[in-house]
């Protein structure tokens, strides 16, 4: 999803529009054969699967029905969102990216003609299009468990998909610097993945943190997407009063500002480290 | 007209500091087929992967096509084909989808079928890459090399681990695309290859290249050999000096290496009919590529005393 929009947006350059499309064919190509690898992929495959079901699973058990207070279908889903950002894109994407590296699939596809943007792109499309089916199905799962109040602003719940995307792939791509194989990518995810569960405001209010650590954790990667979903979805900004529509822009600020940031240092960071070959 | 690869004093470095590739230079013209020759080490597919733009140079420039294949990789790209030295699939795709992929990141591509057919994969298609021999990888990764229809062909060590009549056949399809026009630049450490195939070639050593030119020059600026059994020393006269030869007489064999092939000849044989000596296993051959090739090695390693030559 990330990624067509990217695409499209490239022919400011109108001079060069061949260039652009041939760019989207490109990574169409790249991805289909990415997505064979995903599907191929049984552990891959079993995630997938297993994740909405545990969840709606867990919805189902947990569901308050009528009695659901303001804002728990919010932040249900904004948990759900936090979920597949961190397993779907960042912890899949860690394991392809080092997999097409450690067997010469990104070497081989640098001496093509495809951009190294488009490489990336085109391996990252298909957990980007299986993490937007699952969080499509899932908010369904909630829709008809607990429900929504009407969404205060959509919009934002849109750039924190889009921009949280951006940097789970981006932070995948960076966390290859010290992954040596497939199988070390189970511990070497750990650090991003221990570190945003609890301190993302995914499984529980950053208020139950003391003010310093709370503080500290507005800064991390996957907080402003958690604050956004809940912003756009019943609109309870950060410091926990209530807005409107027209407010909600304003309150959407900070989280904004934040997920631009770690969009800037994935891209510093992929640049920075991100090795195209097994180490000699 | 340009040449089509132009490489001056390219250096490469790697992290540790540790210089593969030492201040090399040549060029390929259009439509010939340039081979660097040398041992496991020796810097060819270092060389090789800066020219292929995968990698800026530590120093010195590189020119494909015109330009620099690392920074103008969008402009070069589409008119060069790369054989890797290892190939790079996914394992878990077939042969069809892999070369289905690789022809969809491509401008101007063959039909999948003609290129596998091309490389004797057809009928092939519907196998997993990790059920393909050594041999057929490298053909897959020669097949993927021409479905762009490139200019210009990188083909790093494109035989190894291939069985002798796959090697045939990859030459003589090396040679239909040559006669296309395409040019070619290849690694090898088969001598018998470059010999085959190349037009004009370069022997690198530890980075350097030691020698360069067809073959017929590189062989030339090795002496030719004359041997024959040792003549009983009782029964006949001394040898007669050669001039321009150097005579190695060990105890069994004579071994006359000479610049001036047939003059040389000419006076032992001369020598050999005035003294009445018959000359037992006679034989004279000019010098080989794989000579010339021993000879590099030799001459950089530092000398080791069993090899003593005692001048007659």
């Amino acid at each position: 999803m990330t990624t067509l929009t990217a695409t499209r947006r490239r022919p400011k350059r109108p001079q060069r529009p061949r260039r652009a499309k041939g760019g989207a064919r490109r990574v169409a190509a790249l991805a289909r054969a990415e997505l064979r690898l995903l599907v191929r992929n049984r552990t891959a495959m079993f995630t997938a699967l297993a994740l909405p079901i545990a969840m709606v699973g867990l919805l189902r058990m947990s569901g308050t029905g009528d009695d659901a207070a303001a804002g728990v279908g919010a932040t249900m889903t904004a948990m759900m969102i936090g979920f597949v950002l961190l397993f779907v894109v960042y912890y899949n994407l860690v394991s392809a990216y080092v997999g097409r590296r450690e067997e010469l699939v990104l070497k081989r596809l640098r001496v093509g003609e495809a951009s190294d943007a488009e490489i990336l792109t085109g391996t990252a499309l298909p957990s980007l299009i299986l993490a937007l089916v699952q969080t499509v199905l899932m908010t369904l799962g909630v829709a008809m468990t607990i429900g929504f109040d009407s969404p205060v602003n959509l919009l934002l719940v849109f750039v924190a998909l889009v921009g949280g995307s951006i940097v789970f792939v981006l932070l995948a791509a960076a966390s290859t610097a010290f992954t040596k194989n497939v199988e070390t990518a189970q511990v070497s995810t750990l650090p991003v993945l221990m570190v945003c569960m609890p301190l993302s405001g995914m499984m529980f209010p950053l208020s139950q943190w003391p003010d310093a650590v709370a503080d500290v954790a507005r800064f991390l990667p996957l907080t402003p997407v958690v604050d956004l979903v809940n912003l756009g979805l019943s609109g309870v900004s950060v410091d926990g009063s209530v807005v409107d529509f027209a407010a909600s822009f304003e309150a959407a600020m900070m989280p904004v500002a934040v997920l631009v940031a770690w969009i800037g240092v994935g891209v510093w960071a992929q640049r920075r480290w991100f090795r195209w070959e097994p180490r000699g | 007209m340009p040449d089509v690869i132009e490489v001056t004093d390219l250096r490469r470095s790697y992290t540790g500091g540790f210089e593969a590739v030492s201040g090399v230079t040549f060029t390929v013209r259009r439509g010939e087929l340039f081979a660097l020759l040398g041992t496991n080490g020796a810097g060819k597919t270092s060389t090789l992967e800066v020219i292929e733009g995968l990698t800026v140079p530590s120093g010195g420039t590189v020119r494909v096509l015109g330009h620099d294949p690392y920074v103008d990789r969008a402009a070069v790209r589409p008119r060069t084909g790369v054989m890797l030295q290892a190939g790079g699939f996914p394992s878990d795709l077939t042969v069809g989808e892999t070369a289905a992929m690789w022809a969809g990141t491509l401008s101007a591509p063959r039909p999948v079928d003609e290129a596998l057919d091309m490389v004797g994969l057809a009928g092939r298609g519907d196998v997993t890459v990790k059920q393909l021999s050594g041999g057929e990888r490298r053909r897959l990764d020669l097949a993927l090399a021409l479905l762009g229809r490139p200019e210009v062909l990188f083909l790093d060590e494109p035989t190894t681990g291939l069985d002798p009549e796959s090697r045939r056949d990859t030459w003589r399809l090396v040679r239909d695309l040559l006669r296309d026009g395409t040019t070619v630049l290849l690694t090898t450490h088969y001598l018998d290859e470059a010999e085959e195939l190349a037009d004009r070639l370069a022997i690198m050593h530890r980075g350097r290249i030691v020698r360069t030119g067809t073959v017929a020059d590189i062989v030339a600026t090795q002496p030719s050999t004359i041997t024959f059994d040792r003549p009983d020393p009782t029964s006949s006269p001394p040898l007669p000096e050669l001039p321009g030869a150097l005579v190695v007489d060990d105890s069994q064999d004579v071994v006359i290496h000479t610049d001036m092939l047939q003059r040389s000849l000419t006076e032992l044989l001369e020598w050999a009919r005035d003294h009445g000596v018959e000359l037992h296993g006679l034989s004279a051959r000019s010098a080989s590529l794989e000579q010339a090739f021993l000879a590099v090695a030799a001459e950089h390693e530092p000398r080791t005393p069993q090899t003593e030559e005692v001048p007659a």
